[in-house]
């Protein structure tokens, strides 16, 4: 890896983890999220600083250049952070399900107490999938 | 536990000499919608003319006047804000008839294909079984399905009998009669939001509940739409079901 190469590395990696940082000092990213984001630009950070670790961990898995490992690091923590967001989604929308479920009953329930919900012309109303 | 409920519930009583009401339980007919306002509302009277039973008419985020019709047609109606799928209208049914304390539920397609004349058959086999699926193909009735179908339907079928050890001849029937324990294992995460096929019968065997199958009596689907059509929506759905059926025997299920 050369010194340019080196350099970019980090500075690409302290770039992310300042933005990231930024994002939820402003809790635009909320701190539950952000630690799997942390740890790959911290994990960046550190195959692009010490050279020697890059080198043993090339050797290990077999890579040609150190650029191929740091290359193939970043790309498996962006799996990762990938399957994370799926698992959040996942969540997400059992919560949404569980939600529009309790709404639909209470709202039948006031049907039956005589109670009709006005339901005029509503214009924020999402159109169907 | 059943004769407390009834006790306490004077609708019950004044029903027990119909049919249904002769099974002992106070029932709820459940009915997903999702856009079938020209319908809804005469199926919601037909069953109400066949069985004096509760309605519920789960409006699955329609875009038409669908829960307004099927008020009209005696129903009370449960309005899903949004889409959420056909199982999960089901479970918006299933959670409302467990909080109200009915016995069981029937549910029933609201676009007319299942014939209420079927419902008190349905509600008979849920005195030794606690998932009664109505099956159009034990009624000697030459329904045939197209060749890709029955291909799937046996494969699956298979699947599910060597999982779940059932045999179940119409998985995909949303013609059903559902105990309050099964209504119980239905309320839970584990039930799909999409359509609920041999993998959910297939937990619901696992899981030591009763399942059974009569036979119904089904009407073409009056404009002949089905629920799996199109070119990605069967490739899915193969790929769901493999996956779902494989998966029964993993998962650890209980009520």
């Amino acid at each position: 890896m050369t010194g340019t190469q080196q350099v970019f590395a980090i500075a690409a990696a302290v770039v992310t983890l300042m933005v990231i940082m930024e994002l939820v000092r402003r809790r635009r990213l909320r701190e539950e999220y952000s630690w799997l984001w942390i740890l790959t630009t911290l994990a960046m950070l550190l195959l692009a600083s010490w050279y020697g670790l890059i080198e043993w961990l090339s050797r290990l898995i077999g890579a040609v250049t150190p650029t191929t490992t740091l290359f193939l690091f970043a790309l498996m923590f962006l799996l990762m952070l990938n399957v994370h967001f799926s698992t959040v989604i996942s969540r997400l929308t059992q919560q949404v399900r569980r939600l529009t479920q309790e709404l639909a009953i209470r709202e039948a329930e006031r049907q039956g107490e005589g109670v009709e919900r006005p339901r005029p012309e509503d214009p924020g109303r999402p159109a169907p999938r | 536990m059943l004769s407390e409920l009834q006790a306490l519930d004077p609708s019950a009583a004044a029903a027990r000499e119909t049919p249904v009401a002769s099974a002992r339980r106070r029932l709820l007919v459940v009915m997903p919608a999702y856009n079938e306002e020209r319908r809804v509302r005469q199926v919601v009277e037909r069953v109400r003319g066949a069985v004096p039973v509760d309605v519920l008419v789960v409006d699955d985020g329609s875009a038409d006047a669908t829960a307004a019709e099927a008020r009209l047609g005696g129903a009370r109606v449960a309005v899903h804000p949004v889409n959420l799928g056909y199982g999960s209208a089901l479970q918006t049914g299933y959670r409302y008839a467990l909080r109200h304390g009915y016995d069981a539920v029937l549910q029933m397609d609201a676009d007319g294909q299942h014939d209420p004349a079927s419902i008190p058959a349905l509600v008979a086999g849920l005195d030794h079984a606690d998932v009664v699926v109505g099956s159009r193909f034990l009624s000697g009735e030459s329904y045939r399905p197209p060749l890709a179908r029955r291909v799937g339907m046996w494969v699956f079928g298979t699947l599910a009998r060597l999982v779940a050890g059932i045999r179940i001849t119409d998985p995909t029937s949303g013609f059903q009669a559902i105990s309050r324990s099964a209504l119980t294992f239905y309320a839970h995460e584990r039930y799909p939001p999409d359509y609920p096929d041999a993998d959910v019968l297939a937990m619901v065997a696992r899981s030591g509940l009763r399942l059974t199958e009569v036979p119904v009596r089904m009407l073409a689907s009056p404009d002949g739409k089905s629920m799996h059509g199109g070119v990605l929506k069967p490739m899915y759905y193969v790929f769901r079901m493999t996956l779902a059926l494989l998966l029964v025997p993993l998962r650890k299920e209980t009520i």
